[in-house]
């Protein structure tokens, strides 16, 4: 199976005002094997955007490389940002089919499994935001990423509405699994969601530890047992407790 | 009261309004160099009759649409370029402000001198008056340009010309719009001295000759088609394109 290796030795800004510079990232590594569902939790404004920017190759300003294995692939990338980021003038049908190559039915079967299927023809801006999340991670998905880049994408979402988008999210992946990294800094949430989790300090951000969920999938809905492990995780890895 | 608020009732009104003044001035003044709206009528009817009118109004209407056509894509084509492209906007500033200010009365003679008094001379000098407007509103549109949708075009790999069409476009659709109403403002106006200073068909060209002869009812009929004319472009082509790029907003 495919590997992606991510090895970030240093990612500065440089503040035009005052010539400072401000690191961001220093000594970052990462593996991801097969296809996995990783959380990255860390606390805001640590730098995981960033990281993110620069997976998607629209940050290239950073030393160090980032490399998919077997070789000679580009790796296709699928981002779900923080704001939808939908085109305004297009229908939801045109925003989702102008990112991707795939077929009109994959998009009635993506639109269909998220609700979707009565809005295909309505403009983003009748849409909620609920609603608009849902579409730009269908946008992600038709794109039939090699790596899926998730940033924060359930943030002010009210409960019911994150925890079904959620649902529908898993549901998805487990049908046309992929690597997905999940941004987020609700550690139930990421333990609800993930196969790996990985714990991030803050500025300059590196790696803390990391932490495979032992929660069968099938056990997730169950609030009891994602309480457990998170107090576990406390018990096992004090350090955390101090990110979050 | 009701009835009288109502947009139509009320620019009908106004126009009366206007049209009852210009009489009442005019049977006061009673001078050859005022003649009553009826009179300008009359004048106009029969210049539409003879062909006269239409024929020099084509003509200029085909000069403007030519120059107009030239200087909008020019203007947009440079316009993105100098507003995506820093250092290239640093280098081209300073002749735009030259250009900017220029006389347009200069321009229009320094191409006559140069190229001669020939029809592509005409249509020079109109693009270059018209083209330092268009290029600094759709620059001033590009800064503007959602830098968020520009990473997502580029995260999904859109390429240029989707990128274009689908995220660049429809943001600069409003500067565009206000690019094209000043730009055919101006057009026309610079048109017809264009037209009076070296072509001999064409509104300006009929403009001088009135002059020439003191004929006050042929200019204000001229002027009168003219007004008819912009608006009926106002009203059948710029206002449906409006409306047809603003159905997605709420």
């Amino acid at each position: 199976m495919s590997q992606l290796t991510i090895q970030i030795n240093d990612k500065s800004y440089i503040n035009s005002t005052d010539k400072t510079t401000k690191q961001v990232i220093k000594n970052l590594q990462l593996t991801l094997t097969n296809n996995e569902f990783v959380c990255l939790v860390g606390p805001s404004g640590c730098g995981k955007t960033t990281l993110l920017n620069i997976l998607a190759k629209l940050d290239t300003q950073f030393s160090g490389c980032i490399e998919l294995q077997p070789k000679h692939i580009q790796p296709k990338v699928g981002y779900v940002f923080q704001n939808p980021r939908l085109l305004p003038w297009r229908t939801v049908y045109e925003n989702i089919q102008l990112a991707s190559a795939a077929k009109s039915e994959t998009l009635d079967f993506l639109l269909a499994s998220m609700d979707l299927a009565d809005e295909k023809d309505s403009y983003p801006e009748h849409l909620s935001l609920g609603m608009s999340r849902r579409v730009s991670i269908i946008r992600a998905f038709a794109n039939d990423p090699d790596l899926l880049l998730m940033d924060e994408p359930f943030v002010s979402l009210d409960p019911p509405t994150a925890r079904q988008v959620r649902a529908l999210l898993i549901d998805l992946w487990s049908k046309r699994p992929h690597k997905v990294l999940f941004v987020t800094h609700d550690l139930r949430e990421a333990i609800t969601l993930a196969d790996q989790l990985i714990f991030l300090s803050s500025s300059p951000m590196s790696v803390i530890s990391e932490v495979p969920v032992t929660i069968p999938r099938n056990e997730r809905l169950q609030e009891i047992k994602i309480e457990q492990f998170r107090q576990q995780l406390f018990i096992d890895y004090p350090q955390i407790a101090e990110l979050l | 009261m009701d009835f009288i608020s109502r947009p139509s009732i009320l620019a009908l009104l106004s126009i009366s309004v206007f049209l009852a003044l210009w009489q009442g001035l005019a049977i006061y003044l009673d001078t050859i160099t005022l003649p009553t709206p009826f009179v300008v009528a009359n004048v106009l009817l029969e210049e539409i009759a003879s062909g006269q009118l239409p024929h020099h109004l084509s003509k200029t209407l085909y000069r403007l649409i030519i120059s107009f056509s030239i200087a909008m894509f020019l203007g947009c084509a440079i316009g993105i370029m100098l507003g995506r492209h820093k250092q290239i906007d640093y280098f081209f500033d300073n002749w735009l402000v030259i250009f900017l200010n220029v006389p347009a009365l200069v321009t229009i003679i320094l191409c006559y001198v140069w190229f001669g008094l020939v029809e592509s001379a005409a249509i020079l000098a109109v693009v270059i008056n018209k083209l330092p407007n268009v290029i600094v509103t759709i620059r001033e549109g590009t800064r503007s340009l959602d830098s968020e949708l520009l990473d997502m075009a580029k995260c999904y790999r859109f390429g240029k010309g989707k990128t274009l069409r689908h995220v660049i476009w429809p943001q600069l659709h409003p500067f565009v719009m206000a690019a094209t109403r000043t730009g055919l403002a101006l057009i026309w106006k610079i048109v017809l001295v264009v037209e009076m200073l070296g072509r001999s068909d064409g509104m300006g060209y009929q403009l001088h000759l009135f002059f020439q002869l003191f004929d006050v009812a042929s200019i204000l009929a001229y002027t009168i088609a003219f007004v008819a004319l912009i608006q009926a472009i106002e009203l059948l082509i710029l206002k449906p394109l409006d409306k047809k790029a603003q159905r997605w907003r709420r």
